[in-house]
């Protein structure tokens, strides 16, 4: 069997490109629509929670679900170093220390939700919630500032040593000296970061209102009206900030389109609360402001020539780093495009069927007594 | 230290404490899948009593794989940009498809597994749990073909022809024959068996000591009964499991003895080439004509020595040839090498580290060894209605049981990817020339220092919830039933 093709044309790579391009943009959103809701939760445990039960009913109400949700994050990063390496090595590599905090974040979180429960001291809990809430506060922060800088344009050259591998930096004499890193923080990189945490912690406590019962319930609906006004407020700075400052160079009608989309959502959402439809809402909303984000990385990823800080080197031809160039070639992007034709909704009906068969409320009434708990 | 050091370091540490949890993951998981499906027929609780049992041990397990390993996949772009860059077209896809395909299954049927016991019927249950293990055990192949297109690049050639300046890299040839690579095979039937040694320990060991314990605190004649089907049935999946995992390695021997010749001869310390060479059990005491037949099967054959190679390396580095003129990827990248690219900056030394390959590989059968004899003795020991008498020999061995063949999978890790050095890629791309440009040593040594601190301290807390739950013995239990009343307590919640 040999998978190879005997043609190779150029316009069918091209498109293979686009189409994997927009497939990993399917899976960040998938993430950050799905994660996004549970670090919104998980941030509120510490605040919402305001005894032990009630603080067991908000981690419940996350705790079948968190993992698979977290899958879509490593299905896009997997699916980058399948589709685009050179965008994965470059992106990897030069965001070193925010994508350590990410890590990070990930590690406190994920152990934290298994292993609270394991001791019924309270101090014991008290280090797990809020390892829980600061490592879910501490992802989207960061994804929130990586994005902002996507917009912005992140500087690369070529290693001096090696000119088919890119590196971000400011200048070809920092490669290796200097970690572009402060400058990722600022004005707009931090508002992106404030903003991607506020729209999770409104779409986390909006999921709360649907899925806890009573007292909790009461909170998060008074807490979502609070974050979603923020949200709403910092989401219209940031969006029209992008679209002022650093205008796509394509599709530029569509991000203006993709900005009401936002806003109308995230009203909706707001006049909504404690219905199901505001969650579908701050789902749109999210939806949104990750595709226009993602349109805005073509053609060349969010990366601009360290030099000119453009897309575009003085020639008029393309920054070396871009979707095709980084792009692998079609016999890989062909295989796994049908493997993924097929898995996506496999996956996708089995996620539904777990978040049906996981559809009822939470409520205090609902968590056992720690004694009565029969470990599985 | 330089960059490339400590992130060699990183990859060391941070690989190593994640392949502590992740055979206990594949196999307890299969294990309780088994325990809950004889639940299940027979209706029998001890059965069900086990599956929580040991179900709880493999949750604690499996949240510290799944954190640790979502550092893996990241590592690849962060400290080894140029091997992502590299490898990008042949290797991103294993990654991706494991996410896509395995990731998915464990991560929402594991969740549906814990908190579904009043909500799902009992054989769809029972469903959730053999979906989720069998998502692991995918897992455990995609991994595998990946690290073994790393010692044995097949289905690949240098940049096809293309000399554009992106096109610098390692492309697929062959799909079907990376996913074929007879390293893969060998290895992950080794892994896989190596996995089921730990698990069977494991079971061994947890029920082992509850049973003596509970035998001599007359504690209920259940629960003893339970044990000890359960210290047997862990006993007896070690010693099956350790005979699969000694056939493997035997044809893995001769595998690497085939295509990483350099590997073999710097796990055994071998200098010059030799006929009927010996296996040393320890440095000066050989037993003549094994290692002859663990590398080639045959007692007198001729085994490579490392001065040997390095003459025959050397020979072909100058002469501009591939290492081995049989694998495409080493002949087209030695071909572009004369050629037009540069960046694979070979190797000044083809010697991997020999001391740690030799004693890793040393510490590997010896204490797999121990591992096979613990099980032979608790089997003896409890042959018939036997309980042994306990004691601090006992417990010890017990809490030994499981750590000695998973450590031994370590130190088996720790020949495969020692002994592949100064290569990241086979005969292709040296470590050295894979570190990521753009990274700097305060950078990596930095995240080294606290990645280490971080898995410190939740290798105590890991460590401390596993004794506690196995000296808890058995759970109560109560028959499942799916609760219809949305006010009643749910039989699980975190």
């Amino acid at each position: 069997m040999n998978f190879s093709f005997a043609f190779n044309l150029p316009e069918v790579s091209s498109v293979l490109a686009v189409v994997w391009f927009l497939l990993v943009a399917v899976l960040w959103i998938g993430y950050l629509v799905l994660e996004g809701f549970d670090y919104g939760v998980a941030m509120l445990i510490p605040f919402l929670g305001k005894n032990e039960k009630e603080r067991r009913v908000i981690i419940n109400t996350i705790g079948p679900v968190w993992d698979g949700n977290e899958v879509w994050l490593l299905t896009a990063g997997g699916a980058m170093f399948l589709a685009f390496p050179a965008w994965y090595a470059t992106l990897f590599s030069g965001l070193y220390l925010p994508l350590f905090l990410v890590l990070v974040g990930l590690i406190i979180r994920g152990v934290s939700f298994e292993y609270r429960s394991k001791n019924p001291d309270t101090k014991w809990r008290s280090v797990f919630d809020w390892l829980a809430a600061i490592g879910s506060f501490l992802v989207p922060l960061v994804f929130g500032v990586g994005f902002a800088n996507f917009i912005i344009g992140l500087p690369v050259v070529p290693d001096p040593n090696n000119p088919a591998l890119y590196v971000i930096a400011t200048d070809a004499a920092n490669v290796g000296q200097v970690p572009y890193f402060w400058e990722l923080f600022s004005p707009f990189g931090l508002l992106g970061g404030i903003a991607v945490v506020a729209i999770c912690l409104f779409h986390g406590s909006i999921y709360l209102t649907l899925k806890t019962k009573g007292e909790v319930k009461e909170r998060a609906k008074g807490f979502a009206k609070l974050v979603g006004l923020v949200t709403i407020v910092g989401g219209a700075v940031f969006l029209i900030c992008q679209n002022l400052f650093w205008a796509p160079m394509f599709l530029s009608g569509l991000n203006w389109i993709l900005v009401l989309v936002a806003a109308v959502a995230l009203i909706g959402a707001w006049l909504t609360i404690g219905q199901g439809k505001s969650f579908t809402l701050s789902a749109v909303a999210i939806l949104a402001v990750a595709l226009g984000i993602f349109i805005r990385m073509l053609p060349t990823l969010g990366f601009v020539d360290a030099g000119t800080r453009t897309s575009l080197l003085a020639d008029g031809s393309l920054l070396g780093l871009n979707i095709f160039s980084a792009a692998s070639q079609d016999s890989t992007l062909t295989i796994a495009l049908i493997a993924a034709l097929i898995m996506v909704p496999i996956v996708l009906a089995y996620t539904i069927w777990a978040y049906w068969v996981f559809r009822r409320p939470v409520g205090v009434e609902n968590i056992p007594d720690d004694a009565e708990a029969v470990p599985a | 230290m330089s960059a490339e050091t400590l992130a060699r370091w990183q990859f060391g540490i941070t690989t190593v404490y994640h392949f502590l949890f992740v055979p206990i993951t594949i196999a307890l998981s299969l294990l309780v899948a088994v325990l809950q499906t004889l639940w299940v027929k027979s209706g029998n609780e001890r059965f069900l009593r086990l599956t929580k049992f040991y179900g709880k041990l493999f949750l604690i397990n499996f949240a510290m794989g799944v954190v640790t390993g979502i550092v893996q996949e990241f590592q690849f772009g962060m400290n080894w940009s140029e091997y992502a860059r590299f490898v990008g077209d042949i290797f991103g896809a294993p990654l991706a498809l494991e996410a896509l395909i395995s990731f998915f299954l464990e991560s929402v049927f594991l969740g549906m597994w814990i908190f579904g016991w009043d909500k799902l019927p009992k054989k769809i249950h029972l469903a959730t749990i053999w979906l989720g293990a069998i998502g692991t055990l995918i897992s455990s192949i995609f991994i595998l073909v990946a690290n073994s297109w790393m010692q044995n690049p097949t289905g690949a050639a240098f940049d096809k022809g293309d000399t554009t300046v992106e096109n610098l890299r390692a492309e697929m040839t062959d799909f079907a024959a990376v996913l074929l690579n007879p390293v893969a095979a060998a290895t992950w039937t080794h892994v896989i068996f190596g996995a089921f040694m730990t698990a069977g320990a494991l079971i061994m060991g947890a029920a082992g000591y509850n049973l003596v314990k509970l035998n001599n605190e007359n504690g209920e004649v259940k629960d003893v009964d339970d044990f000890r089907w359960a210290t047997k049935f862990g006993a007896w999946v070690l010693i099956v499991a350790s005979v699969g995992t000694i056939f493997t390695g035997h044809i893995q021997g001769q595998i690497i003895t085939d295509l990483q010749p350099m590997k073999m001869a710097a796990a055994e310390n071998l200098q010059k080439s030799e006929a009927c060479a010996p296996f040393e059990i320890i440095p000066g005491v050989g037993v003549p004509c094994v290692l002859s037949f663990m590398a080639t099967n045959d007692p007198s054959a001729t085994v490579k020595g490392i001065d040997d190679l390095v003459a025959e390396y050397n020979e072909k580095l100058a002469a501009g040839e591939p290492l081995d003129a049989r694998n495409q990827l080493q002949v087209t990248t030695a071909a572009a090498k004369a050629g037009i690219w540069t960046e694979g900056a070979d190797p000044v030394d083809f010697v991997p580290p020999v001391l740690p390959t030799f004693w890793s590989f040393r510490f590997m059968m010896g204490l797999g060894f121990i591992g096979i004899l613990i099980g032979i003795i608790v089997l003896v020991g409890t042959k018939g209605d036997k309980i042994p008498s306990g004691g601090k020999g006992w417990n010890a061995m017990m809490l030994a049981a499981p750590l000695l063949p998973l450590f031994a999978s370590s130190f088996g890790w720790l020949v495969t990817e020692i002994g592949r050095q100064p290569y990241l890629v086979n005969g292709v791309l040296s470590t050295h020339a894979a570190v990521s440009p753009g990274v700097t040593a305060i950078e990596v040594g930095l995240t080294l220092v606290l990645y280490t601190a971080i898995y410190a301290v939740f290798a105590v807390v890991e460590v401390s919830l596993m004794l506690k739950y196995a000296k808890a013995g058995l759970p109560k239990v109560v028959e499942p039933e799916v609760q219809t009343d949305d006010d009643a307590p749910l039989s699980f919640a975190y």
